[in-house]
């Protein structure tokens, strides 16, 4: 450890400059692509740029980034255990109808309670749906990843014939449900958002994300609970040895993350349209929730700076049309950056190349685990 | 009885059109899992197929060339997950979740591109995988009637299992087979041994990819013809899913992959006559394919070494 620090050992120490060196890249290869197929790369980048830094577009980014925050700390919650929820996306689906059938049922209760009630139905479905999976896991040894990928479509079709019952299904000629009970929208009031010319869609889904960030931080990083999920991730065999569930720890792990994503589902409901349309296809916020976590490394704050990242990509891509830019450029750049993300991992390598510690090489930082929460011992 | 007979020969076209994409893509995923790789790429790989496969088609007027290149254009990516994963033991998960957006990213905004559309211009029937033996039966008697629904598929279905044949014999047969193998369950055994797990493991990756694009390929070239964005949308994941049903042998993903396309063959019969809601129905071929697993099948051994990058010791 004689070696000065270099350049490269500076940034092998520093996961956040790993991300900020990933999204430059991101959008150094979307340049690549557009310069290859002919677009200009000012006009592309600079709309991108300026229809998220005025007031407007950026209370839309806001609003676009609150399932994606949520959803990402369900992915992020259930990385830090050891098991990979690509689940969250029938668990989202699970959540939001839940929430719509008690906003449409219940329309008669007032909204201070309509609201909870929404909130506390999507998270039971949406846990509900992780914890079968679990507990497929647990009592047969059903790997999880299969079951998940089973149980999104199942609980697309299902929300789908949900959406159909006569009771639930629109009195019109929509392909949707009702609208949920006004009372039960969680937007802000009409005159704050003209008064300042927001986006018509503003709603408190933030605040609600914001507070869930910092109680799912609190969870990790000060329970004995978080601590205990943790061990979990890092090493099954050592935490069984210390008198640890693995199960157990599977099921919370799952029923957490589950939890968040239906809440996630149920914020979008309130927030966004009011009521759910009859998909042809998966809306994809289960496997936006993935690309969160992992660009946010998992961290609950890492997951709101990075949901709000990817809420203003999405945003701004939905503008990038309007100057004949194909909106797939946020994919390539979203798609380059997790890529860069993967193999950043070449820097904590780097840093052992000076050092010669070729033997400790670490083996997986897949899913970067902070040890320092150890203050239990 | 004239009806069963017919519905029947229905039901076994409709699962074996179902079955094929899933059936290359999930051979694909074999070969990359088996080796140690986690790939749930595969799904991109497959769209980059799907899009190359039609465009290739329509301009060089050759449904073969387009099918090859279709594979080849899910090998570009597969070498892309191999490059991080297995050269610079990336994690896989993520490399994974990259290719994913990487593949129809850049293909759809190629579309865009190429025919200001997100959809390709449908290919003319002479461009598309020819149906091998359509015509050939007379449909005047129920019994041909049977065999020209049974036998309507295209050319894409045929080799399909030809290549799980072909696949099969490579891993249990031969000497890359068992080398392909022992990479998955302890890559430092084979380092003493002298196999070069990289080597392999690169290899096996790229090969993933293009059987997964070849997999694509036959869903716009074949069952469709053009590409739309929506032309791939969870094949990938039900092939990783019948992979893993089939405990990660090509044969047990055959089985998985046919098991999903009965369901979903029994699902567009049932779905005509009864009136039972459709989209229960559609919930039916994955809803089995988890009980089934519970009943009959359990929990599969996972190669010992996948998902965990190979770092050579000094």
């Amino acid at each position: 450890m004689t070696k000065k620090k270099g350049v490269l050992e500076f940034i092998a120490e520093h996961r956040f400059l790993h991300i900020l060196l990933s999204i430059l890249m991101g959008f150094l290869v979307g340049a690549v692509f557009l310069v290859i197929m002919g677009l200009s790369v000012g006009e592309a980048y600079g709309k991108l740029i300026s229809s998220v830094t005025n007031l407007k577009g950026f209370s839309y980014v806001i609003v676009y980034s609150i399932p994606y925050i949520v959803v990402g700390l369900s992915v992020a919650f259930s990385f830090k255990t050891g098991v990979f929820n690509i689940g969250a996306e029938g668990q989202f689906v699970m959540g939001s109808m839940a929430a719509a059938c008690v906003g449409i049922l219940c329309s008669g209760l007032p909204g201070i309670i309509l609201i909870p009630l929404c909130f506390i139905a999507a998270m039971i479905a949406g846990a509900f749906w992780g914890l079968i999976v679990a507990s497929l896991k647990t009592k047969w040894g059903i790997n999880e990843v299969l079951s998940m990928i089973m149980f999104n479509w199942i609980a697309f079709y299902f929300s789908n014939y949900i959406a159909g019952i006569p009771a639930i299904h629109s009195d019109g000629t929509a392909e949707a449900t009702k609208n949920v009970a006004a009372q039960a929208r969680t937007l802000f009031p009409n005159s704050f958002i003209q008064r300042f010319n927001l986006a018509p869609t503003f709603n408190w889904g933030f605040i609600v994300a914001v507070i869930v960030t910092i109680v799912i931080w609190f969870i990790i990083e000060k329970t004995t609970l978080g601590y205990q999920l943790k061990a979990v991730g890092s090493n099954k065999n050592a935490a069984l040895y210390g008198g640890i569930g693995v199960n157990k720890s599977i099921l919370t792990s799952l029923g957490i993350s589950g939890a968040l994503a239906g809440l996630g589902g149920a914020l979008q409901l309130l927030g966004m349209g009011g009521r759910i349309s009859v998909f042809s296809s998966q809306e994809g916020f289960g496997f936006a929730g993935i690309v969160v976590a992992l660009i946010g490394c998992s961290n609950p704050f890492g997951v709101l700076a990075a949901g709000i990242f990817y809420g203003a990509l999405n945003y701004g891509g939905s503008k990038l049309n309007l100057v004949g830019v194909p909106t797939q450029l946020i994919s390539v750049i979203v798609g380059t950056v997790v890529f860069f993300i993967s193999i950043s991992i070449i820097f904590e390598r780097l840093k052992y190349v000076g050092t010669k510690l070729h033997r400790d090489t670490p083996k997986k930082p897949a899913v970067p685990e902070k040890a320092e929460g150890s203050d239990k011992k | 009885m004239t009806n069963i007979v017919n519905n029947l020969g229905i039901i076994i076209y409709a699962t074996l059109i179902y079955m094929t994409p899933l059936t290359y893509a999930a051979l694909g995923s074999c070969f990359s899992e088996v080796s140690g790789v986690v790939n749930i790429g595969i799904e991109g790989m497959m769209t980059a197929g799907a899009f190359t496969g039609t465009v290739v088609a329509y301009f060089t007027g050759s449904p073969w060339i387009g099918f090859f290149c279709g594979g080849l254009a899910g090998m570009l990516f597969g070498a892309l997950h191999a490059f991080a994963t297995v050269k610079l033991g990336a994690d896989q998960t993520i490399s994974g979740t990259a290719i994913n957006m990487l593949g129809p990213g850049i293909v759809i905004m190629l579309a865009r591109v190429m025919f200001d559309s997100t959809d390709t211009i449908p290919l003319d029937s002479t461009m598309k995988i020819p149906r091998l033996f359509k015509g050939l039966f007379d449909t005047s008697t129920v019994f041909g009637r049977f065999l020209d629904n049974v036998f309507a598929n295209y050319a894409s279905t045929y080799l399909v299992f030809v290549a799980v044949i072909i696949v099969w014999f490579v891993f249990y047969k031969t000497r890359f087979g068992l080398r392909l193998r022992a990479c998955g369950e302890h890559p430092q055994a084979c380092e003493t041994l002298g196999i070069d797990v990289i080597k392999m493991r690169f290899l096996c990756v790229s090969i993933s990819g293009f059987l997964a694009g070849l997999g694509g390929a036959c869903v716009t070239m074949a069952i469709s013809n053009q590409f739309r964005p929506i032309s791939i949308v969870g094949q990938g994941f039900i092939a990783i899913a019948a992979v893993i049903f089939g405990k990660f042998r090509p044969h047990g993903a055959l089985l998985g992959c046919l098991l999903f396309g009965l369901c979903s063959g029994l699902k567009v019969v049932l779905g005509g006559s009864s009136g039972v809601n459709m989209q229960i129905l559609s919930m039916i071929p994955y809803a089995v394919t988890v009980i089934v697993l519970i009943l009959f099948v359990g929990s599969a051994h996972v190669p010992s070494a996948n998902g965990k990058p190979f770092v050579r010791t000094k």
